[in-house]
């Protein structure tokens, strides 16, 4: 399950691995990190923003694992996942461009990239990929699509979404 | 109407393959008949349309008379002016002037040409209001398919919140081919010329102002936008490459170029392949989603002499029920 956290660290140089470590101990997988530097709390601590992805059952733990090594926890978000959309991009893709596509969509909170296809059958032809997005509910989805779309305009690429389905029932679901 | 009760009279101004089509199958239907037929070099007057439809496939001249396209419109006497000169969407003429001067005297007008609806939607709708005459286009949009029709009078107890179709048999034919042979483009492109289903220069299709025009008429017609071309966002088909259609099929989708009536836009969109839309080949669809009658799709020719006249047929035998 996708889960992002909002926490408070020291101020202090080599803070990051009191969360990193319990997280990886536990099998979890970190889509994305932001240290709001530019937010530091009267308490002399910086808030950090992490979504991961690990099982359910090992939340609890990690809670207490988190609490030992001194972070405060301020916020937990379950993310459930219920949208989906695929997109098509055609144009000349490169990696670079689709690993920071894949991080901006990750580090939404509500969105990841689930899956990714790319094609390239010559070195100096047009290259195309489909990007499969889930998100935590419609809004999100529209809001992921949206920042693709601008990622595709400002690097050129075709970018082909799906015709929306009419009347789907959707529901936004980030548990607190 | 001003002619006698029983028969009703056409001018058909243009003489190409939608104008013979109308010739031809005209002739299987009883009270109608052609008062004058115009192509770009002149006019033939009371034409027997066997005989003109062969001077023209013959390459011969159909002129009989001395009359222009113009003076058939403002000085022969008959109901309805059959407009199916060549599209242009810059201006709209020669359509834009017959079509206008068809309105204000007092004739009715059944056009095929996206023209000069394109260029003065809601000028030609209110002269033919203030005239009493109706101006009908259902051959403007999806040729043969009904649309505008089946949206005007049998849909016209449901509110359209939206329109949503594959408007150009040209694209769809470049995009069924390379889907499903898995060609290039630019082979099925040329496939497409050769077989005369894509024109020498394709841009008018591909690069999707074809439907864009098509958006443009539906839009006037049933949600008052008065929009015009700059209104209108179009991305066409032409870097579409066969490859990313295969990516595309893996995940269960066809690309197929969409117009959107409600958001203005046209572009290549991902269709389920279950989706009644996803039509190949040719073929035209369109979805209309109303607010009582839930989602409606329609699918059929696009295009073709006969097809297209059997569109413009439609609208003159409504003229005709109108009158009794
Ligand atoms: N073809 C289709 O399947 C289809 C489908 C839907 C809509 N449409 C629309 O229907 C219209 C006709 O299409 P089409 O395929 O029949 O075109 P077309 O084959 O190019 O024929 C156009 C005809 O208009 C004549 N013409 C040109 N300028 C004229 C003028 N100033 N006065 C009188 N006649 C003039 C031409 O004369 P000449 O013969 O002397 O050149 C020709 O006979 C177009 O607006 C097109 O967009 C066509």
């Amino acid at each position: 399950m996708r889960i992002s956290m909002d926490l408070e660290l020291q101020d202090r140089p080599g803070q990051l691995k009191h969360v990193l470590t319990p997280i990886s101990d536990l099998g979890g997988n970190i889509a994305s990190i932001v240290h709001h530097h530019d937010k530091k709390t009267f308490r002399n601590t910086v808030p950090v923003s992490v979504i991961f992805d690990i099982e359910e059952q090992t939340l609890e733990e990690l809670q207490e694992g988190l609490e030992k090594n001194g972070v405060a926890i301020v916020r937990i978000g379950k993310m459930r996942l219920r949208a989906r959309t695929h997109i098509l991009l055609i144009g000349h893709i490169i990696h670079t461009n689709l690993r920071e596509t894949i991080d901006e969509i990750d580090g939404t909170g509500f969105a990841e990239v689930q899956d990714l296809s790319l094609s390239m059958p010559a070195i100096d032809g047009p290259s195309s990929a489909v990007i499969t997005i889930m998100a935590t509910g419609d809004e999100e989805l529209k809001k992921s699509i949206g920042i693709l779309r601008q990622i595709a305009e400002r690097k050129d690429l075709l970018f082909i979404e799906p015709l929306d389905e009419r009347g789907s029932p959707g529901g936004v679901s980030n548990e607190e | 109407m001003r002619n006698s009760q029983s028969t009703l009279t056409l001018s058909i101004i243009g003489f190409g393959a939608v104008g013979q089509g109308v010739a031809t199958i005209v002739q299987n239907v009883p009270h109608i008949k052609v008062v004058a037929i115009a192509d770009s070099k002149g006019v033939a007057r009371m034409p027997d349309l066997n005989d003109v439809l062969a001077r023209k496939r013959g390459g011969q001249p159909i002129a009989n008379s001395n009359l222009t396209a113009l003076d058939v419109i403002r000085t022969i006497d008959h109901d309805v002016v059959v407009e199916v000169t060549p599209t242009n969407i810059q201006g709209g003429e020669p359509g834009l002037t017959h079509v206008r001067e068809a309105l204000k005297n007092k004739r009715n007008v059944v056009t095929s040409n996206k023209g000069p609806l394109v260029a003065a939607f809601d000028e030609l709708t209110q002269l033919a209001y203030t005239n009493g005459v109706a101006l009908r286009y259902e051959a403007t949009v999806g040729g043969a398919m009904p649309i505008v029709n089946l949206i005007r009078d049998t849909l016209a107890g449901a509110r359209v919140l939206d329109i949503r179709g594959v408007l150009n048999g040209t694209c769809n034919y470049i995009l069924t081919r390379m889907a499903e042979e898995a060609l290039d483009y630019d082979q099925v492109l040329s496939e497409a010329q050769d077989m005369g289903i894509a024109e020498a220069d394709p841009t008018y299709d591909v690069a999707g102002i074809d439907t864009a025009c098509k958006v443009i008429i539906l839009a006037n017609a049933f949600f008052g936008r008065h929009a015009t071309f700059a209104d209108v966002d179009v991305t066409g088909i032409d870097r579409i490459t066969q490859d990313a259609l295969q990516l595309a099929r893996q995940r269960g989708f066809a690309v197929k170029l969409v117009g959107d009536v409600q958001e203005l836009t046209v572009s290549p969109k991902l269709i389920p392949i279950a989706h009644p839309l996803n039509v190949s080949g040719t073929l035209n669809a369109a979805s209309i989603l109303t607010d009582t009658a839930g989602e409606i799709t329609v699918a059929g020719k696009g295009a073709g002499s006969i097809e297209t006249a059997s569109a413009i047929l439609s609208d003159v035998l409504s003229l005709m029920r109108d009158r009794t």
